[in-house]
C-alpha cells in the first residue's frame, strides 16, 4: 500500500515536474521571441520606420504592386520603368517568397480590419521572422541535443549581430525570411532523419520550396543535404531512415524548385543541382546492396558483389565520362557566375567585375568575425567536440553545416549570415553541456543530509578532490580520484581528467558521470554567466550603433546636437514633383531601385545588374567628355542625370569614390576607355595632379560644377584636398537641382541646337573622323 | 568461365528462393515500384524519339513516376515486419503518410504539367 502510494506520488511529482518544465520552456521561448523582435527595433526608435538601403526598396515596390494589383498581375508583370529601353520581366526574375509573405500578412491584417500600411508591414517583416528563426533554432537543436541546448541556441541566435545586420526593422531583404526557411528546413530534415516519418519528409520538401522561393542561397541546402547523406553512407551510418529522409526530398524538392519561375529548368540543368542527383543514385545503389545482403547468405553475397562490381564499375565509368564531357563542353562547366565566384574566390575579379565590385562580396577580415559572432568564435570548437560525444546523425549534420558555412563565410562577407545559425547552435550546445556538468557537480556535492548519498570515509570537508560516481540505474558507489584542480595524474586505476569551462570527456563504458569540485564549478558557472553577459552587451551595442543605420538618412553628432542629412529623399521628392512622369533618369546602378521606388521615374540601370553591357554604357558615358556623354545619353532618351557627391560634408560612398569601378566596367565592354588614362602614376587623384582625361570627364564635371563657390578654394572634405579644376562651365548639361548638403546633384540634358554655328558641320566631321581613325580604337559612339 | 556461369546461376536461384519468401503485400508494393519505373523509362524513350519540347511536361511526367516509386519504396520500408526500427509504427499510419505525400506530389505535378 505504502509503496503504491509512494510510487503514485513519485510519478505524480514527476509529471508535475515535467509539466512545469514544459510551461517554463514555452514561457522562455515566448520571451526569446520578444527579445529577437525588440532588439531589431533600434533603427525605428532612433530614426523612423523607413525602408533601409537599396535592395529593400525594390522589394517594397514589388510588394506595393502586389497589394494593389493582385497576384495574377504580379506573376505576369513586365516592368518598363527600369532598364530602359529593355525593361525587366519581374515575374520571372524575382524570388517571390519575401514579397508573397509580406503581401499575405498585409492582406490578412486588412481582412480583419487592422489597417496597417504596406510600408509598415514591410518594415516589420524582418523582426517577426527573426523571432520565428530563433524558435526554429530551438527545434533544430532540440532534435540534436535536447531542450537545454535548444533554449541556449535560440537565445544566442536571437541576438547574434551577424543576423541582426541583415534583419533590422526596415531591412526588407530576402535574407529576412530566408534564414528562417533555412533553419526550418534543416530542422525538418533532421527530424525526418531521427523519426523516419514520411509526414515530416513531405513537410521538409514544402519548407525547401519556401526556401527556393525566398533566396538564391537555396543551393546551399541542395548541396549540403546530399553531402551529409554521402557522409552518412561513407561512415557506415546508412539506415532506412536516411533513405526516407533523402529520396522523397530530392524528387519533390526538384519539382517544387522547378515550379518557381526564377529557377525553372535550372533545377535540373545546372551543375548546382547535380550533386543531389548523383547522391540520389548512389543512395539507391547502397539501398539495393543492403536489400540483397538481407536476402542472401554471406558467401553468396560476396560472390554477387564481385560479379556486380566488375560489370557495374564499367557502366559507371561510361556514365561518368559522358556526364563529364557534357558538362565540360559548356564554358562555365554548367555553374552560374555567382556559384563559380564562391568556389573560386578569384574568379569574379578576373571575369565579372560587377560581382567583384559589390562591397559585400569581398572576403571578410578577421575583425569582422569577432564583430559579427563575437563570443561564439571560440565556443564553436567546444560545440564541435560536444557533437562527437556521442556522434549521431543529427550532430554530424550540424558539424558538416558549420564546416561548409565557415568556408563560404571566408569567401564573401555577406555569407557570414549563413555561418551565424551554425555558430549559434554549436555554441548553444557547448554552453548547455558546460552548464550541465557544472550544475550537476554542485548538485551532487550538497551536504549529505538531504541527498541520500552514503558518506565516504575519505571525503573530508575542505578537500577539493572528491568525485562521486553515479551509475545509470541510480546506485551510488564511491570512488577516489585525483586532485582535479591541480591536474596531476592520479595513482589510482580509474582516473578522469577534466578542465573547467568546456565539455567534459564522458567515458561511455561504465556510465560514469564526472563531477567537478564544488567551488570550481561555482566559479565556472559565474564566469560563464559573465561571458554570456558580455556577449549580450556586445550584441546590443552592435545592434544599436553599428547595424541600425538606414543609410538613406545619415546623421552626425556635433556640439550643436544631432544633424540629419536627408538629401536622398529630398532629391527623389524633387524628381517626383518637378519632372514629367515619362522622363528617364540616368545614374549609377546603386541608386536605381531607390529612384524607381521613391521618385517613380524610369531608370536606365538598377541594382539587379543583370545586363553588364547596359551598365557599361552608363559607365562609359560617365567617363567620357561632355559631348560624348551627351551623345550616349541622348541615344538612350535620358532627360536627367543624377550624381551623388560627398565632398561638401565628407560622405565617403559617393560617385567619385566609386568612379574607378565605372571606368573598369565601361572599359570591359568599350575598349576606348582605359583605366590608366584616369590614374596619375597608378594613383587615383582629382586634384591638380589629376590626369586631363579625369579632369574632363562627365563625372568630375557634374560633381564639382560650381563647387568652388562653397568655400572659395574647392576643398573636397571626402578626399581631403583641393580639387584640380575649379572654374569651368557646362556646355551640354544644365544644373536643375542640388540638395541642401550638395549630396545629390541633378542635371538636365540640354536640347540640341537648331542651327550649328561656326565651321561647316561636314568639313569638321570629316577632319575629326580622319584624325580619329589614325589615333587607334574607334569610338563606337561617334 | 563455366564456373562463373554456374556461380551466376546459383546466385540467381538463391535470390529467387529468398525473394519468394517475402510476404505478399510487400511483393505487391514491389510490383507497383517496377511498374512506375518502367513507365518512366517508356517516357524517356518517347522523349528520345519525339524531342523534349515541352520540357516541363516531360519533367513532370518522369518525376511523377520516379516520385511515386520512391514513395512506394518508403512505404515498403515502413510496413516491412522485419524492419526493427519501425516495429511500433502502425501500417495504417504508414499508408496514410504515403497517401499524403502522393497527394502533394501529384498536386505539384498537375501544376507543372502545363
Amino acid at each position: 500500500m505504502a509503496e503504491v502510494e509512494a510510487s503514485t506520488t513519485a510519478s505524480g511529482g514527476d509529471r508535475l515536474r515535467k509539466a512545469s518544465a514544459g510551461v517554463l520552456c514555452a514561457f522562455t521561448l515566448l520571451l526569446i521571441g520578444v527579445l529577437a523582435f525588440s532588439i531589431r527595433l533600434f533603427s525605428v526608435v532612433k530614426y523612423e520606420s523607413v525602408i533601409h538601403e537599396f535592395d529593400p526598396y525594390f522589394n517594397y515596390r514589388v510588394t506595393q504592386f502586389l497589394s494593389k494589383s493582385g497576384i495574377y498581375e504580379f506573376w505576369n508583370w513586365f516592368d518598363d520603368r527600369t532598364w530602359y529601353p529593355l525593361g525587366r520581366v519581374i515575374g520571372g526574375t524575382v524570388y517571390p517568397g519575401l514579397t508573397l509573405t509580406a503581401g499575405t500578412m498585409w492582406w490578412l491584417l486588412n481582412s480583419v480590419n487592422i489597417p496597417l500600411s504596406v510600408e509598415t508591414v514591410c518594415v516589420f517583416t524582418a523582426p517577426i521572422f527573426s523571432a520565428n528563426a530563433s524558435w526554429a533554432t530551438y527545434l533544430l537543436t532540440k532534435e540534436a541535443k535536447g531542450h537545454g541546448a535548444g533554449l541556449m541556441a535560440a537565445t544566442i541566435l536571437a541576438m547574434v549581430p551577424s543576423y541582426i545586420s541583415r534583419s533590422v526593422a526596415g531591412s526588407y531583404d530576402n535574407e529576412a525570411v530566408a534564414i528562417f526557411a533555412l533553419i526550418f528546413t534543416f530542422y525538418l530534415y533532421v527530424k525526418t532523419l531521427n523519426t523516419g516519418s514520411l509526414f515530416y519528409a513531405t513537410l521538409n520538401a514544402l519548407s525547401y520550396f519556401y526556401m527556393v522561393c525566398s533566396w538564391g542561397g537555396y543551393t546551399f541546402i541542395i548541396n549540403l543535404i546530399p553531402m551529409h547523406v554521402l557522409l552518412c553512407i561513407i561512415t557506415g551510418r546508412y539506415s532506412s531512415r536516411l533513405y526516407i529522409a533523402y529520396a522523397p526530398f530530392v524528387v519533390l524538392g526538384t519539382l517544387l524548385a522547378a515550379l518557381v519561375p526564377v529557377v525553372g529548368f535550372n533545377a535540373v540543368l545546372t551543375s548546382e543541382h547535380f550533386a543531389s542527383f548523383l547522391v540520389f543514385i548512389i543512395l539507391h545503389v547502397v539501398a539495393l546492396v543492403y536489400f540483397i545482403k538481407g536476402l542472401l547468405t554471406p558467401r553468396l553475397f560476396k560472390l554477387a558483389m564481385t560479379f556486380v562490381l566488375t560489370v557495374g564499375l564499367a557502366l559507371c565509368f561510361a556514365a561518368v565520362a559522358i556526364l563529364v564531357a557534357l558538362v565540360a563542353s559548356s564554358p562555365t562547366k554548367g555553374w552560374s557566375g555567382r556559384s563559380l565566384s564562391l568556389l573560386d574566390p578569384t574568379y569574379a575579379s578576373k571575369y565579372i567585375p560587377i560581382i567583384a565590385s559589390v562591397s559585400e562580396h569581398q572576403p571578410p577580415t578577421w575583425p569582422s568575425y569577432f564583430m559579427d559572432i563575437s563570443v561564439l568564435a571560440f565556443l564553436v570548437p567546444a560545440g564541435i567536440i560536444s557533437c562527437f560525444l556521442p556522434l549521431s546523425d543529427a550532430s554530424s549534420f550540424l558539424v558538416l553545416y558549420l564546416v561548409t558555412s565557415v568556408y563560404f563565410s571566408g569567401v564573401m562577407v555577406r555569407l557570414m549570415l549563413v555561418l551565424a545559425p551554425a555558430a549559434c547552435i554549436l555554441s548553444g550546445i557547448a554552453l548547455s553541456e558546460a552548464f550541465n556538468v557544472l550544475t550537476r557537480s554542485m548538485k551532487f556535492q550538497r551536504p549529505r543530509s538531504d541527498d541520500g548519498l552514503p558518506a565516504a570515509e575519505d571525503i573530508t570537508p575542505g578537500t577539493s578532490s572528491t568525485a562521486a560516481t553515479i551509475a545509470k540505474n541510480g546506485n551510488i558507489t564511491k570512488e577516489k580520484t585525483e586532485n582535479v584542480s591541480k591536474g596531476r595524474p592520479s595513482k589510482k586505476n580509474r582516473k578522469e581528467k577534466e578542465w573547467v569551462g568546456s565539455s567534459p570527456v564522458r567515458p561511455g563504458m561504465e556510465e560514469k558521470l564526472c563531477v567537478l569540485p564544488a567551488e570550481a564549478s561555482a566559479m565556472g558557472i559565474l564566469f560563464l554567466i559573465i561571458l554570456c553577459g558580455l556577449y549580450v552587451v556586445h550584441c546590443v551595442w552592435a545592434a544599436a550603433e553599428a547595424y541600425s543605420a538606414p543609410s538613406i538618412v545619415l546623421t552626425s553628432r556635433s556640439h550643436e546636437g544631432l544633424h540629419v542629412f536627408d538629401d536622398f529623399r529630398e532629391s527623389y521628392a524633387w524628381l517626383r514633383h518637378n519632372t514629367e512622369v515619362d522622363d528617364k533618369v540616368a545614374s549609377w546602378w546603386d541608386y536605381g531601385y531607390q529612384t524607381t521606388a521613391m521618385a517613380n521615374r524610369t531608370v536606365i540601370v538598377d541594382n539587379n545588374t543583370w545586363n553588364n553591357t547596359h551598365i557599361a554604357t552608363v559607365g562609359t558615358a560617365m567617363s567620357s567628355p561632355e559631348k560624348a556623354a551627351w551623345e550616349i545619353f541622348n541615344s538612350l532618351d535620358v532627360k536627367y542625370v543624377l550624381v551623388v557627391f560627398g565632398g561638401l560634408i565628407g560622405y565617403p560612398s559617393d560617385d567619385i569614390n566609386k568612379f574607378l569601378w565605372m571606368v573598369r566596367i565601361g572599359g570591359g565592354e568599350f575598349p576606348h576607355i582605359k583605366e590608366e588614362d584616369y590614374l596619375r602614376d597608378g594613383n587615383y587623384r582629382v586634384d591638380a595632379q589629376g590626369t586631363p582625361t579625369m579632369l574632363n570627364c562627365l563625372m568630375y564635371k557634374l560633381c564639382y560644377y560650381r563647387f568652388v563657390e562653397t568655400d572659395g578654394k574647392g576643398f573636397d572634405r571626402a578626399r581631403r584636398y583641393e580639387i584640380g579644376r575649379k572654374h569651368f562651365k557646362l556646355t551640354h548639361f544644365e544644373e536643375v537641382f542640388t540638395t541642401h548638403h550638395w549630396m545629390v546633384r541633378i542635371y538636365k540634358l540640354k536640347p540640341q541646337k537648331n542651327r550649328i554655328r561656326g565651321k561647316l558641320k561636314l568639313k569638321s566631321s570629316s577632319k575629326a573622323s580622319s584624325m580619329r581613325k589614325g589615333a587607334g580604337k574607334k569610338n563606337p559612339w561617334q | 568461365m563455366p564456373k562463373a556461369a554456374a556461380d551466376a546461376k546459383l546466385l540467381i536461384q538463391s535470390l529467387n528462393k529468398a525473394y519468394a519468401a517475402t510476404p505478399t503485400n510487400l511483393k505487391i508494393i514491389d510490383l507497383y515500384v517496377l511498374f512506375a519505373v518502367v513507365t518512366a523509362l517508356v517516357q524517356v524513350v518517347y522523349m528520345g524519339i519525339v524531342g523534349s519540347f515541352p520540357f516541363n511536361s516531360f519533367l513532370s511526367g518522369v518525376l511523377s513516376c520516379i516520385g511515386t516509386a520512391v514513395l512506394a519504396v518508403c512505404l515498403r520500408i515502413q510496413v516491412n515486419k522485419d524492419n526493427k526500427e519501425f516495429k511500433d509504427l502502425p501500417p495504417e499510419r504508414a499508408f496514410a503518410d504515403f497517401v499524403l505525400c502522393n497527394l502533394v506530389l501529384h498536386l505539384v505535378i498537375m501544376n507543372f504539367l502545363g
